[in-house]
């Protein structure tokens, strides 16, 4: 933990914060309007509400959630094929917790669970590989969820499969990359954002050098930042340090984890294992292009969407619900208009309301509910 | 079983029918002599005392005796499910004690009887059981409560999960205490007894599915005794309550919803141990929501916080006493937190949790 302490030090905040005030306010636009800033990934999002940093923030920053939050982009048709496959006969479907309250068309993994369904909640895939070990009567499936974080040790347990002739373990894939989806938002004609907190996790993996479209066609600074309270305050910082100096750069806050070229090893078993999909499905924020993977056909053996039939359905999102818009941060998580109502977190409509990484959740449960109050009303009056 | 089943008929007790069997069957949940047997062996031998001498269907009190403890009865009831039955620190016997003395204590009520009724799955070892009811007579021999009534089933396997335990108790309030969560008034103080999540993080660690291992035991502890010393010295404490399920946020709602106040915490107050303080960040648990035994929160005016913080600490579990903040007029209802890193969020009531059966 004293490592730890070192990036959550007040005093070393309050000079941080110092120097943010100085520098927005010689940002000429922010007198006009506030500077919008995206943090892509849900671990950001939770720092950020764990700790209050948006309150110690001056009022002329903005930080827009992104869509960093594998549970909260997965769209209604891949839960239902969850629940399809756990409703199989003879399948163990495991899953990481997360993902086990997330609302399908009909029903949740919870609910599934609750009818009779075996699914079990796992840490980590290796998990869901011994479990099929020990039951080499039953099918374990396992739930694959997550950005360029999680995929090494998806396609690590494949290979693990492989080698030791596991014959009763599949991998139901919903994988996707960053890149695209930041290409989408970046495209989307309804935002102007100035600048990114890119997500360290993923970086370690994939590196530095991806992201340079971002800066040299788009024109904005992203900043790979790390997750503790003071390395949000300070990719911020560096940020507003390139938009001060007008600058767009891709800057590496957080070099003490994330290595200019990524992960050589995870590279490799990346793209042993996987291919990219022509497209995939996202809540909210519908289908892009090159976002998601697959496994590739000499795995087809551990690939659950081979080896079993799931319907594989488009369902679209409940009418009500805005999450798309929260995603790409073009509404506030309180302008949703069953915010708080129909949506809660014991009854959540969007995934958004269902991760402690998700936008909505965070600002439900974590959130200054008098600020959202001011700024609901503040935006009632403007309309 | 009622009293005359906990005692053997003939008032004598007779210690010829022990249990030599490895395992529970349902033959003695069956009134027979198997149940009479097990009844006698088990629970007679460990809960011995004086109110289980008479031998009828119920237990029986003279009301001079409780009336001159208090001018109030304190009743309650509380099951435990614990899954594993034993972990580091405890085990579901204690725990059964445990719950059902804190609950009645931190109402201002000094805890005199319980009641003990079990649901045995059968295949239990006959060892186990014997353990765990061991530790029952244990703590309430430590928190100086007398087991004077119960009952036991056997129910096939499968019904039920090893080992289930219902206590309720009776205790007499002190006169003149009248405690609540809507008694808290601004300008109160806010302080705990002792550091918080070490019996939740040591559940989820025991039942293995967390793949961590820690040093973390629980904190499972009769909170009657340090309870009676502080109510003694602060006789205008205006409320208690351990925090278990749901951990100190939980209780913390509480007060600011009962007493329509504002409840301000500060994160650098709260003592929580560096195990424990790792282990959520690993999981991603929030060490504010963890189920405590043995720590309770207690909220006194503010001119007695240094006096009740004080009286805390002399006993043994109140070592890491602490205060942990303070009740507001602003934000009625609302508990807020000022983060180690100098921000400012919302704890809110936890919703949607999966919580496994910590207690
Ligand atoms: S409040 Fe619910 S429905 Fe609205 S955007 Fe958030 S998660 Fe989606």
């Amino acid at each position: 933990m004293k490592y730890v302490d070192e990036f959550r030090d007040p005093t070393k905040a309050k000079f941080l914060l110092k120097e943010i005030q100085a520098l927005v306010k010689s940002i000429e636009v922010t007198k006009t309007r506030p500077l919008y800033i995206m943090e892509v990934c849900g671990g950001h999002t939770h720092a950020i509400f764990r700790y209050g940093v948006e309150t110690m923030l001056p009022d002329e920053i903005e930080l827009v959630h992104g869509p960093g939050c594998p549970v909260c982009v997965l769209p209604m048709g891949r839960v239902d094929d969850c629940v399809a496959l756990a409703e199989t006969p003879g399948v163990i479907f495991t899953t990481f917790g997360d993902a086990m309250r997330v609302p399908g068309s009909k029903k949740s993994l919870l609910q599934a669970r609750a009818e009779g369904c075996d699914v079990r909640m796992v840490y980590s895939p290796l998990d869901s590989l011994a479990l099929a070990k020990e039951n080499p009567d039953k099918q374990v499936v396992f739930f694959a969820l997550g950005f360029e974080t999680t995929m090494p040790s998806t396609a690590l347990t494949i290979l693990q499969a492989e080698r030791e002739g596991v014959e009763n373990f599949t991998v139901f894939c919903n994988h996707i990359t960053i890149i695209p989806t930041i290409k989408a938002i970046l495209d989307s004609p309804e935002l102007s954002l100035d600048g990114f907190l890119g997500p360290g996790h993923v970086s370690m993996v994939i590196g530095d050098s991806s992201y340079d479209f971002i800066a040299d066609h788009y024109n904005r600074p992203l900043v790979i930042t790390g997750f503790e309270p003071l390395d949000v305050l300070q990719g911020i910082w560096m940020v507003l340090k390139q938009i001060a100096e007008g600058r767009s750069e891709i800057e590496n806050q957080y070099n003490r984890v994330v290595p200019s070229g990524g992960n050589p090893a995870a590279l490799e078993a990346i793209a042993k294992v996987y291919e990219l999909r022509e497209f995939f499905e996202w809540r909210g924020l519908g289908s892009i292009d090159h976002s998601g993977i697959r496994i590739r056909e000499p795995y087809a053996k551990f690939d659950a969407e081979q080896q079993f039939s799931v319907p594989a359905l488009k369902i679209a999102d409940p009418k009500s619900c805005q999450c798309g818009e929260v995603l790409k941060g073009v509404i506030k998580p309180w302008d949703c208009k069953v915010f708080g109502t129909e949506c809660t977190p014991e009854t959540p409509l969007g995934a958004l309301m269902v991760s402690s990484e998700g936008a909505c959740a965070a600002y439900y449960q974590f959130g200054d509910l008098e600020k959202i109050h001011d700024a609901k009303q503040k935006h009632e009056e403007t309309v | 079983m009622s009293q005359a089943e906990l005692m053997p008929k003939g008032g004598a007790r007779k210690r010829s029918g022990m249990v030599e069997v490895p395992a529970i069957t349902l033959a003695h949940g069956g009134g027979g002599k198997a149940m009479h047997d097990l009844i006698n062996d088990v629970f007679v031998g460990a809960f011995d005392n004086d109110a289980l001498a008479p031998l009828e269907d119920q237990a029986r009190f003279s009301l001079a005796d409780l009336a001159a403890e208090g001018d109030r009865l304190a009743f309650t009831t509380d099951s435990f499910v614990v899954n594993p039955l034993e972990f580091p620190g405890g085990d579901i016997g204690t725990l059964a004690v445990c719950g059902t003395v804190n609950d009645l204590a931190v109402g201002g009520a000094k805890p005199l009887y319980l009641t003990c009724s079990v649901i045995i799955e059968e295949g239990l070892q006959l060892s186990t059981l014997r353990r765990l009811i061991g530790s029952m007579a244990d703590t309430a021999k430590q928190a100086g409560v007398k087991i004077v009534t119960g009952d036991t089933k056997v129910v096939e396997r499968g019904a039920c999960d090893k080992l289930f335990i219902n206590t309720a108790g009776i205790g007499v309030i002190r006169t003149g205490c009248d405690l609540g969560a809507d008694k808290a008034q601004p300008g109160d103080a806010i302080l705990v007894n002792g550091v918080l999540g070490d019996h939740g993080a040591t559940i989820l660690t025991a039942r293995g599915d967390m793949a961590v291992k820690t040093p973390i035991e629980s904190d499972c502890a009769p909170l009657n005794d340090i309870i009676d010393s502080l109510l003694t010295a602060i006789p205008r404490t205006r409320f208690l309550r351990d925090a278990t399920r749901g951990g100190l946020a939980t209780v913390l709602n509480e007060i600011a919803q009962a007493s329509q106040v504002g409840v301000e915490i500060e994160e650098d107050k709260t003592p929580i141990r560096t195990e424990v303080k790792g282990f959520c960040e690993i999981l991603g648990l929030d060490p504010l929501y963890l189920a405590n035994e043995g720590t309770m929160v207690c909220v006194v005016p503010a001119e007695d916080a240094a006096d009740a913080l004080a009286c805390m600490r002399q006993h043994p579990l109140g070592k890491e006493a602490s205060i942990v903040g303070r009740i507001t007029d602003h934000r009625p209802g609302r508990v807020v937190m000022e983060t180690v890193f100098g921000g400012r969020r919302i704890v809110d009531m936890l919703v949607g949790e999966q919580l496994p059966r910590i207690c």
